[in-house]
């Protein structure tokens, strides 16, 4: 996750569960304009082959998580309700409605279920994304 | 030592409190305690006894057993009432010849009913409303009987017509004030009270004095009263006040006060030193009181005086509230401004029909006491305010709006309390020890709790607030209960809708900031982006209104288990061209479309991926077909059949007037999907009755049918209107469409808010159709500007590319989802199973996402 101020360099690779200067060796991936992802929605991208939903909050937090709805096997997360839930911003899917942490992937009605979830930035307007799932503790 | 004799005359709701008391203060050990009851059963909870029409039975209703009694030494005499007291030696006299002596004598002997001096009032089928045998009394006569009258419209006769309502009868209430409850609620509460009870089915008569009761010679009974007026019934009930059961007292000389009641001190003691008084049939200050928490403070300080320890009655909340199920009325401390300087603000809401009035101190900083009617939830908050001399804060008129309707949400919370607030008044419980016993026993249901604290277990006033305490509790240990939409706004769909209309709110971003919290979920946004449809009725897919959307509002078609949509053009009325037909075809084949015929009687297209929804559409409009809004939670369809164009037994033009209503609502956003439909005659081949609004054609002209549905529990239409004319018909449904919009709640269908609603389908008649809330203008207003605003979404969207461009299957790629795949079937098509797909996805053409470890 990322916030859109990029100011906040710092917070970035926190956030992204990266270590410091690791974000280097990342490869990341040109996407769309961050004017594609409405705040308070979600958006579909194919990157390399793999269907990822980029979501931005109301407060204007971007994040990557899978597109695939484990439960309906549909690619429509991108098209699922962004909020929070006590918080924990999240996505539901459209088709069952089980909610999806943003920042973990963690299914938050059925914790054994997780999605991956990717690096994401936004550089000089542009989201990047790393293909490569993040490793979630 | 001989124990002392301790006799007590009455075993009603405060005697037993007394019992109780003196058991656990060890006065059984010290005395030797003897009670004589007049009525043949111990104690039982008379302030629910309308709970005895309701199936609880006497055993359901005891607030002991002889056994327990039994059990703590104490005799009790039942069925054997004291006759008269001989002071000078000492001893009480039973109806059964039995002498008791006693060092010290207790009187709990109660009120009786008064019966005002009317001829006739000793008739046959005349009651009274006080005992398990009243009530075994009047069940019993209400078997054979079909209406009944209720003399006296205060607290008590509106309990009992409730209870004759329930019995089944046609119920009246009759009252000499010009207003119900005439002693709890003003003028602007008693219309709406008399509304409300109205809306229970039962007659209200105001003004009326009777002057003399008949018999019939049919066997019924007739009323008289002073303006000439007659009414006749099968069953009277007296409900007309209590007189204090001092009788007794008076014959061995005790001083009686003036207007009833054994003259008693602060320590309830009588003129006699070895006699106390206590409950309803003493008089403190030259005051009586009916109702059972100053009774039961009088019974805690007779017994903690009779244990030596210091104890007396100060001034006692005389707070009340009506019982009746749907009939919220509660006042409180000073609701009649009648301390000097005090002030008033009120809120008066026709539509809600609620009314709620609080006074104030001069300073504005304490509530002194209020009245509410029809909304009383907040009244035990409210009322532990005016207890604990709570300061109010800046802006008291935030107490009377609750958080419910814009109103501050630190309002009468139960936060707000600090611990020493007394929550119960009838057994002196604090909001401390509540959360405390909460919290140490773990507690998480309200009868859990009411058991191990007694709050809440006399009159019962305060069980709301013990509920509060109970959930905040809750929370707090991170359990989430709660009646609000969800858990970004503390409010329900209806209030939701009030405030966006009246605070003219018109974005989901500013109601959430300005009236809930966080960055709201799957339920508050589409219910939301609902109420801002049906009030403002902008485009959808605006920027501000776009991420509110379900998926299907979102993308204007409705999604299908392997994420494709399908596509649904209005079909008004079910009535087609073959041109169109044959277009419907020809655009289906072109894209590869399945096709379906619905029960709305229109056309379903399925398999579409999110990037050919408009190209779809840009073929449906330009061969003139417009969105059929299959896709939201609004007007479907308004199913027809031929009628009198075609059918031999058509009375009426059917499909005209469906298409006339499909076409007036289309569009409209509602809490539930909603359909309609009109048939030509009697035979109803539309299944008119089976929808959220149906019409059926008579010879004169239409009947309205309304809440009925199909679906998982299906329910009939109930007839709304009879031999309408057509423009009738489109103004009942303006009326009555636009009500249930603005008072159901999230995804609730026409049936269930019906089902729900106060009063059923007469109170729905008459606010549609005899207008008693007077907003039908409004609500026509309303409708009118729904109307005028409709707009083919798909229209809209084609013609804005930044809208298009939203319905890219991916932000980046024009790819088609490569997930999408398609079986043959049947000679169309269908999506893949997932079995099917585990082949693809050995292929390698189809990819799962992996979850690193
Ligand atoms: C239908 C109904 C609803 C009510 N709702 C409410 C409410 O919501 N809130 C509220 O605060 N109050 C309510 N009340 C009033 C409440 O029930 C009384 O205030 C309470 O019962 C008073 O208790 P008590 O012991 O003084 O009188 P009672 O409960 O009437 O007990 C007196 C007992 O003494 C007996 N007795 C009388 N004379 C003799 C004698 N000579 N010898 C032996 N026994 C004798 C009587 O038979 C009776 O059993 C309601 C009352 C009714 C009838
Ligand atoms: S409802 Fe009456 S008019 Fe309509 S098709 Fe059936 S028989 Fe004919
Ligand atoms: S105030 Fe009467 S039960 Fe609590």
């Amino acid at each position: 996750m990322l916030a859109t101020n990029d100011s906040r360099s710092e917070a970035k690779n926190e956030a992204c569960g990266l270590e410091p200067g690791e974000s280097k060796e990342l490869v990341w991936i040109d996407v769309c304009a961050m004017d594609d992802v409405l705040p308070g929605a979600g958006a579909a991208a194919l990157i390399e082959g793999e269907q990822i939903a980029l979501v931005r909050t109301m407060d204007g937090v971007l994040y990557a998580i899978s597109n695939f709805d484990p439960f309906s096997r549909a690619f429509v997360i991108a098209r699922g309700i962004v909020g929070d839930r006590g918080g924990v911003p999240k996505i539901a899917s459209p088709i069952y409605k089980q909610s999806f942490d943003l920042r973990t992937g963690v299914c938050l009605d059925d914790s054994n279920v997780r999605l991956p979830v990717y690096p994401v930035r936004v550089v000089a307007g542009r989201v990047q994304v790393c293909p490569v799932p993040r490793r979630v503790a | 030592m001989s124990r002392k004799q301790l006799v007590v005359i009455g075993n009603g709701m405060v005697g037993h409190r007394f019992l109780t008391e003196a058991a656990e203060l060890g006065l059984v050990a010290t005395h030797h305690v003897i009670v004589c009851g007049e009525e043949p059963r111990p104690a039982y909870d008379r302030v629910h006894l309308s709970q005895f029409f309701e199936g609880k039975d006497a055993a359901a209703l005891a607030l002991a057993t002889v056994e327990e009694y039994e059990q703590l030494g104490i005799e009790l005499r039942l069925g054997d009432p004291a006759v008269a007291i001989d002071r000078n030696a000492k001893r009480v006299h039973t109806r059964s010849g039995a002498t008791l002596e006693y060092d010290t004598l207790v009187l709990a002997t109660g009120s009786r009913p008064f019966v005002p001096n009317v001829p006739g009032n000793d008739l046959p089928n005349c009651f009274v409303y006080r005992t398990i045998e009243d009530l075994e009394a009047i069940r019993d006569a209400a078997a054979r009987a079909e209406s009944g009258v209720v003399i006296g419209g205060g607290l008590l006769g509106l309990e009992a017509a409730g209870a004759l309502v329930s019995l089944g009868l046609a119920a009246h209430v009759v009252e000499f004030m010009p207003r119900l409850m005439p002693l709890q609620v003003d003028d602007a509460g008693g219309a709406v009270l008399r509304d409300r009870i109205e809306a229970l089915g039962v007659q209200v008569h105001l003004g009326k004095q009777t002057t003399s009761i008949t018999r019939t010679a049919s066997g019924s009974l007739e009323l008289a009263f002073a303006d000439g007026s007659r009414l006749e019934t099968d069953l009277v009930v007296f409900s007309a006040g209590i007189r204090a059961r001092d009788d007794l007292a008076r014959a061995a000389g005790l001083s009686i006060g003036d207007r009833g009641g054994i003259v008693v001190d602060a320590r309830c003691r009588t003129s006699d030193a070895s006699i106390y008084a206590i409950g309803e049939c003493a008089s403190l200050g030259g005051k009586t009181y009916g109702l059972v928490a100053p009774g039961y403070r009088m019974a805690e300080v007779v017994a903690r005086t009779l244990a030596g320890k210091d104890a007396a009655c100060g001034d006692f909340d005389l707070s009340t509230k009506l019982k009746l199920l749907g009939v919220d009325v509660g006042s409180f401390g000073d609701a009649f401004a009648a301390t000097p300087g005090a002030r008033v603000i009120s809120l008066f809401d026709g539509v809600a029909r609620v009314y709620k009035k609080l006074v104030l101190s001069a300073d504005r900083r304490r509530l002194l006491g209020g009245m509410l009617v029809g909304d009383a939830s907040s009244y035990a908050s409210l009322q532990s305010y005016v207890q604990n001399g709570i300061d109010v804060g800046d802006h008291p008129e935030a107490l009377l709006v609750p958080p419910s309707q814009g109103g501050a949400p630190s309002g009468p919370g139960v936060e707000n309390l600090p611990d020493s607030a007394l929550v119960c008044s009838c057994h002196n419980v604090t909001k401390g020890t509540i959360c405390t016993v909460i919290r140490e026993q773990g507690l998480a249901e309200l009868p859990a709790v009411k058991k191990c604290t007694k709050a809440g277990t006399g009159c019962g006033s305060c069980a709301t607030l013990v509920a509060d305490l109970l959930k905040a509790e809750l929370v707090r240990a991170g359990v989430t209960v709660n009646n609000h939409l969800c858990e970004h706004f503390p409010h329900t769909r209806q209030e939701l809708f009030h405030i966006v209309r009246v605070r003219g709110i018109r974005t989901f971003e500013q109601l959430i900031r300005e009236h809930g919290r966080g960055q709201g979920c799957e339920i508050c946004k589409p219910a939301v982006a609902s109420i801002l449809a049906s009030t403002w009725n902008d485009y959808i897919l605006k920027k501000e209104h776009a991420g509110l959307q379900d998926t299907n509002d979102r993308y204007l078609a409705n999604i299908q288990r392997d994420g494709t949509y399908s596509v649904v053009p209005r079909v008004a009325a079910g009535e087609i061209t073959p041109d169109q037909l044959i277009a419907l075809g020809t655009i289906a084949k072109k894209h590869g479309l399945y096709t379906k015929i619905t029960g709305g009687q229109r056309i379903d297209m399925f398999g579409a991926r999110l990037e050919q929804l408009p190209a779809i559409w840009r073929d449906l409009v330009d061969a003139g077909f417009e969105s059929g809004h299959a896709y939201g939670k609004a007007l479907r369809t308004v199913k027809s059949c031929v009628g009198s164009t075609w059918c031999r037994y058509g009375v009426q033009d059917s499909v005209g007037l469906a298409l006339r209503l499909e076409h007036r609502y289309k569009g409209l956003r509602s809490p539930h999907k909603l359909k309609g439909a009109v048939s030509g005659c009697a035979r109803e081949c539309a299944e008119a009755q089976g929808k959220d609004f149906g019409v059926i054609a008579t010879e004169r002209g239409f009947n309205l049918y309304v809440c009925g549905n199909g679906g998982m529990k299906p329910q009939h239409a109930v007839l709304l209107a009879a031999d309408i004319d057509a423009d009738t018909v489109v103004r009942y449904l303006d009326r009555f469409l636009m009500f249930y919009v603005r008072t159901a709640d999230r995804l609730q269908r026409t049936a269930t808010w019906l089902n729900k609603l106060e009063g059923g389908i007469d109170y729905v008649r008459k606010v549609v159709v005899d207008d008693s809330l007077g907003i039908a203008a409004e609500l026509e207003a309303d409708m009118a500007r729904i109307v005028n605003t409709y707009q083919c979404e798909w229209k809209t969207t084609l013609e804005d590319p930044d809208k298009v461009r939203m319905f890219r299957s991916f932000v980046n790629s024009d790819t088609p989802d490569p997930s999408v795949v398609f079986v043959r079937e049947r000679e169309q098509h269908r999506p893949a199973f997932w079995s099917e797909k585990q082949r693809l996805l050995e292929q390698g053409r189809v990819r799962l996402p992996v979850v690193p470890a």
